[in-house]
């Protein structure tokens, strides 16, 4: 894979996160939220950074990072989509929105439209149960979406 | 502090936040200011009423009158007609389903009637952005008797002898808890509140944390002060960002007032609170699992002993308990331990918070004593089952849980009763199901959650529970056998057996719990490739009917990928190639020509 590179300016903000914490292991995972908050997402070259600043095996930091939902190594859409796939909204039929989103978009759950527009992920609870089914897109909420309010909900970002 | 004749309190909550809570009290404002009344009434913004399906709730105090469904334009009508002229608001009335009458306060209706608040006491009542008004509701009071009246032995035994349980799932006497961490020694202890709500579809952590985030703080600080820790550490979901803006501001302004730092209300007594971010791990709900994480690490858990109160976070003595378990404290401390046991059944003491959402026509957050039969909770509260259709089964305690069926309805909830019929209390999740709802597909469902949330450390949860799901995943494809049935048992026994931690020990409830209530469901599956439910795709087919059909073409019209055609009042028919069995057309129907075959 071709290296990426990363603006110097984040790269010295990511440096100041981690003499915040005092280059302290534990704090490793407070290091990756800001990290990912600062690039969207985490790929090799930012873990390799936090590995050196925070004088941890890269191996460690990939490890945290994989076991996590919550990091991601693949860039976000846009506008990213989420669907709840709380067992709440899953019996008020997320699956089926789920399926519909997928069909017009053509990409799979984690995955990014090729225009960089849209992404899919599936979560587990928003906490907004008496809305089943819930989608988010972005930091918007769309609660009882129905398959046929898939396409709409999707033009409203295009 | 200034003082109005009228409070507006607005449900703040995520889900009524999500449909344009915030909206409605930015309107509310201008209306009120608009009409010069901004110095009698004040607009708050509260915790979770728990009413979610009726949401955004909008209360009036003093008169307690509950709007439910308020939209951003109805601010006008609220305080024209309410506040200045003093006339309710009958359209925005809750409207009882059964007597069609209109009900103006909360504790008339059905919803509420059974519950009993003590978690949730403050939630809906108080502006959790602001300590005064959780002092004022005798906030802070218990921490204040704990240190000034109680020895640190005085407070666990008045825990021990509340008979509160933990309500994180586990249910272990919380007052037990305690003094395991208060009798080792050590230079350092910790505390650590459990706010890593994995559960799918429970949000009672949540609610509390975003109602009422001063509770948490001032029990802690008890723990703190009974177990000898002067470090209290809050592990929470980084995917609930409201809740984790209201408890730093919480946080902030008991430090403000003297009731987290040093030396508390003067009595030399040192703690504080900081916080920790969980990254998405169903398992960081487990104790140790918990504790790697917060110390940076892989969120694997060990073998227990050595137990946290003995080695904990940095191998110092940790005591850690749910958020819901810390609420109750203050309560008991303030109340006494004998009027808390007074409520629940004899090995269960107290309320529980159950989150009960599915097919249920009240989805919300309910608080009920313990002892309440799930037909209390499910018809009582929670008002049948939605459109009229057949109840089926509720599961409880989430992907470690199992499904009860209708002939566990009359028993009363409690940690034990629930175990005993092979499900668990869990954190309070509670999911209805309806006569549509394929029970195979619903243990499948759990164990993909339990498959993507599974650690890895152990053999029998990695490769079992994926093994159980590719069994699960063969029969709602319609290829599964009758020796794959008996596969699935003695596997699920197996990885039940065998497996680490928690997670692993009940993963398979689920799969066990539905095989023995709804054997014939699975038996259908694999000998008449059948889904007597209508739910597993690849056993079923939407079909229209030749005689029902009067040709209005609205089934083709709403199919996504056309399969469907035929003339204008003429039958139509589904093309079983094209079809994407979405289930649009069935819905729409209007004359009940399409079927489930």
């Amino acid at each position: 894979m071709a290296k990426i590179k990363l603006p110097a300016a984040k790269v010295e903000e990511l440096k100041g996160v981690c003499v915040k914490f005092n280059r302290d292991g534990g704090e490793l995972i407070n290091v990756l939220h800001a990290a990912q908050e600062l690039f969207g997402y985490l790929p090799a070259e930012v873990q390799e950074l936090v590995a050196n600043e925070m004088n941890l095996s890269i191996a460690h930091v990939y490890g945290v990072v994989t076991f996590y939902s919550f990091f991601s190594m693949i860039p976000k859409g846009e506008h990213p989509i989420s669907i709840c796939m709380g067992t709440a909204c899953y019996v008020r039929g997320a699956e089926k929105v789920l399926d519909e989103f997928k069909r017009h978009l053509d990409v799979k759950v984690g995955e990014t439209t090729e225009d960089g527009k849209f992404s899919i992920s599936c979560l587990r609870c928003v906490g907004a149960c008496g809305l089943a089914p819930v989608v988010t897109v972005g930091e918007k909420v769309f609660g009882r979406v129905a398959p046929e309010d898939v396409k709409g909900i999707l033009e409203e970002y295009s | 502090m200034a003082k109005y004749k009228n409070h507006v309190l607005v449900c703040g909550g995520t889900g009524c936040r999500a449909s344009q809570g915030e909206e409605i009290v930015q309107n509310l404002n201008q209306v009120i200011e608009e009409n010069g009344i901004e110095n009698d009434v004040q607009v708050v913004r509260t915790g979770c009423f728990g009413f979610c399906e009726k949401g955004p709730v909008v209360k009036m105090v003093p008169d307690n009158t509950f709007y439910v469904q308020v939209k951003p334009e109805d601010a006008t009508e609220i305080v024209k007609e309410h506040l200045v002229k003093g006339r309710q608001v009958e359209r925005l009335l809750f409207t009882d389903p059964e007597t069609k009458e209109r009900i103006s306060e909360s504790k008339d209706m059905g919803f509420y009637k059974k519950q009993i608040r003590i978690a949730l006491r403050n939630c809906g009542f108080i502006n959790p952005e602001n300590i005064d008004e959780y002092i004022a509701r005798e906030g802070y009071a218990a921490l204040g008797k704990a240190l000034t009246e109680m020895k640190p032995e005085e407070v666990i035994k008045e825990i021990l002898d509340s008979g509160l349980r933990g309500r994180g799932g586990g249910g272990f006497p919380t007052g037990l808890k305690w003094e395991l961490t208060r009798k080792v020694e050590a230079d350092q202890k910790y505390v650590v509140c459990n706010a890593d709500e994995g559960d799918p579809g429970a949000f009672m952590d949540r609610s509390i944390l975003e109602g009422d985030p001063h509770a948490v703080l001032e029990a802690m600080a008890i723990n703190g002060y009974c177990t000898g820790a002067s470090i209290g550490l809050i592990y929470i979901r980084a995917e609930y960002p409201l809740a984790i803006e209201r408890l730093k501001i919480a946080i902030e302004q008991a430090r403000e007032y003297g009731l987290l730092g040093k030396d508390i209300m003067g009595t030399g007594f040192d703690f504080d609170v900081e916080m920790r971010y969980g990254a998405g791990a169903f398992v960081c709900g487990e104790e140790t699992s918990l504790i790697h994480s917060m110390e940076g690490l892989r969120g694997e858990p060990t073998v227990k002993p050595p137990f946290p109160s003995e080695s904990g976070y940095k191998g110092k003595p940790t005591n850690v308990n749910n958020v819901e378990t810390y609420a109750n404290i203050p309560v008991i401390l303030l109340e006494g331990a004998k009027w808390f046991s007074s409520i629940g059944t004899e090995k269960s003491k107290g309320t529980k918070v159950f989150a009960l959402a599915g097919k249920v026509n009240n989805v919300g957050l309910i608080e009920v004593p313990m002892g309440t039969t799930l037909r209390e909770v499910i018809f009582d509260i929670g008002g049948g089952i939605k459109d009229g259709k057949g109840f089926k089964a509720v599961q409880t305690g989430g992907p470690s849980g199992g499904c009860l069926t209708e002939k566990h309805l009359d028993i009363p909830i409690d940690y034990d009763n629930l175990l005993a019929c092979g499900s668990m209390m869990g954190s309070g999740g509670m999911i209805v199901m309806d006569e549509d709802d394929c029970m195979v597909s619903m243990a499948k469902f759990y164990l993909d959650f339990t498959v993507e949330e599974s650690c890895g450390k152990c053999a029998p949860c990695r490769i079992g529970n994926k093994r159980l799901y590719e069994m699960l995943d063969k029969i709602t494809e319609g290829k599964g056998t009758e020796e794959d049935l008996g596969h699935l048992r003695n596997l699920s026994n197996v990885i039940k057996d065998t497996s680490l931690c928690g997670l692993g020990q009940t993963s398979p409830n689920p799969v066990l719990s539905t095989m023995e209530n709804f054997w014939d469901e699975y038996v259908a599956h694999v000998k008449e490739d059948k889904c007597p439910a209508g739910q597993c795709k690849s056993l079923m087919q939407y079909v229209i009917s030749e005689e029902t059909c009067v040709g209005c073409t609205l089934c083709s019209r709403v199919c996504p990928v056309d399969a469907i055609t035929g003339d204008k009042k003429a039958p139509h028919i589904i093309n079983q190639e094209t079809c994407i069995k979405c289930g649009a057309c069935y819905d729409k129907c209007k004359f009940a020509a399409i079927s489930i075959q």
